[in-house]
Formats: C-alpha cells, structure tokens, sequence
C-alpha cells in the first residue's frame, strides 16, 4: 500500500526533523513531512485538501526560516538528561496505552460510518448548487465554522501585528512631544 | 489497521519533541508535526477503500465516495493551523530579541 509507504516516510523525516542538531535543516525537515502529508492527503482521495496544505505549507516554511536564520545557536545537551528522558517516554508510553485502547472501538480502515455525511451526499446539490462536496459543506451547510475560522485567523493575524511591532502606542507619543 | 498505528507513531515523535527539547524552534516543529498527525488521522477515518474523490458526477453513482464532512473540517483546521504557528514564532522571535536565547532553561522571567 502506498499509503503506509509515505507514512513510513513521514515518519522518518519527522525523526530527523526531531533529532537533527542544525535548526534550519530541522525545519527543512518539517517541510518535508508536510509535502508527504499533502501526497497523502492526494492518496486518500481529498484533493482540495491536498491543496491547501500545500499552500500552508509552504507559507509556513517562510515563517519558521524567518524565525531560525541568522540564529544557528548551539544545542545545549547539560541538564538532568536521565530525568528528563525517563518523564518524557513515561507520558508518551502512558498516551500509547490510551491509545491501544480507544483504537479497538474505531470504525475498520476503508468503512467510514458516514451518518451526517449521508444527507449532504443526497441532497447536497440540490440544496447548495455545488457539485463538490466538501465546498458545499464548508460554504453551505457548515458556514458558522467557516465564520469562526475566519475569525480566528483575523484575531491571530492582530496578534503577531501586536506581539512584532517594535514601539508601544504610549512610547510613541512621548517620543513625539 | 496499520495506516492507524503508524499515524500514532508519528503524533509521538511530535509529543516526545514537544515534551523532551529545549529549544523553543524544535518545540514549535513539535507542535506542527502533532498537528499534521491529527489531521492525517481524521481523513484516515473518512477514507473508503477504492473510494473516490466527494466530487459529484452525473455518470457515476454516489455509493463509493469517501466522507466529506471530516474533510471540510481538516480544512478549517489546516487554516488554523497556519494562524497558530504564526503567532508562536511571533512570539519565538520576541522572546529571542529579549533574553537572546532559544533555550527554555534560560529564559529566567518566566520560572515560578
């Protein structure tokens, strides 16, 4: 299966993105997780999807280089090294085993259970017009999600503009006078 | 079975980067690859074996098409993921300008 094939991929370049010690070829990693992610996403037969993530992506990519260039420090290794490994893989061991046990009562890969989707598949273009569906959920029939997120995203883009900007409002003015 | 487990495989190696590293860049890589595993998981369980894409058409039944409600949600999510990241490294780079240091260790205003 192809899929298990880019997941094992995914997997690898997210070990090296992890254990890498230079931070740029860390996030160039990163990248490289996310473009499997958007062949997945292709595979799984979820093509606007696919898209996004692409643009997302590579935006994101922008974003982290800005972050980390210029900025190559030294990884620093002295600490409680013992201690912190052993609490790490304690909690990740003590998520695999919630995991092992929600994994039995999940639906067989391949069968969706498909109870909501049902009606937006019947009468999804008569009702909206549109005859792909995941539009129609977004921009139809789910459009107070597409709300909120729009929302979000505004309210994020205020806070980098607050959280970058150089001068404060009041130093500003008291420069001024 | 196996797309299932190895997907939890990769939300892992995102929790032991987020919960081990120091450095808050790797910590904020941490973060995205969590994210990529949960969206991946969710389309994983939308996925219908030998489906087809949710896209109507006129000369195909609708019997065999894969779920498009977690996919319309995935998409949200992705756009939301963007917003999130943007605003960590905001913060990153203004922590960075402040104490001159990646390493959480050293950043002492915020111990308790």
């Amino acid at each position: 299966m192809e899929i298990n094939l880019l997941l094992l991929f995914m997997i690898f370049a997210a070990i090296v993105a992890v254990e890498i010690e230079d931070l740029l070829s860390s996030v160039i990693a990163m990248g490289a997780v996310g473009l499997g992610l958007s062949l997945a996403f292709l595979i799984l037969k979820a093509p606007d999807l696919a898209i996004t993530q692409l643009v997302v992506e590579i935006l994101c990519l922008i974003i982290l280089i800005r972050a980390t260039i210029n900025k190559d420090l030294p990884l620093v290794k002295d600490g409680r090294w013992l201690f912190n490994t052993t609490a790490t893989l304690t909690f990740v061991g003590l998520f695999l085993i919630f995991a092992y046990f929600a994994l039995k009562d999940l639906p067989q890969f391949g069968a969706p259970i498909m109870r909501v989707a049902k009606d937006y598949i019947a009468s999804g273009l008569e009702k909206t017009g549109a005859a792909n569906l995941v539009a129609s959920v977004v921009l139809d029939f789910r459009v107070y999600d597409t709300l909120g997120e729009a929302t979000v995203l505004f309210t994020a883009a205020i806070g980098v503009l607050a959280v970058i900007r150089k001068v404060g409002r009041i130093n500003a003015n008291k420069k001024n006078e | 079975m196996s797309e299932y487990i190895l997907c939890l495989g990769l939300f892992s190696i995102g929790l032991y980067c987020v919960l081990r590293k120091r450095n808050i860049i790797k910590i904020i890589i941490g973060l995205g690859i969590i994210e990529y595993a949960v969206n991946l998981f969710l389309i994983l369980i939308a996925y219908r074996t030998h489906g087809r894409a949710p896209i109507l058409d006129k000369a195909q039944d609708t019997l065999n098409i894969v779920d498009p409600l977690p996919q319309a949600l995935v998409l949200t999510s992705i756009v939301i993921g963007l917003a999130v990241t943007a605003l960590i490294v905001a913060i990153a780079i203004r922590i960075f300008e402040k104490y001159n240091t990646f390493d959480i260790t050293k950043i002492r205003r915020l111990r308790g």
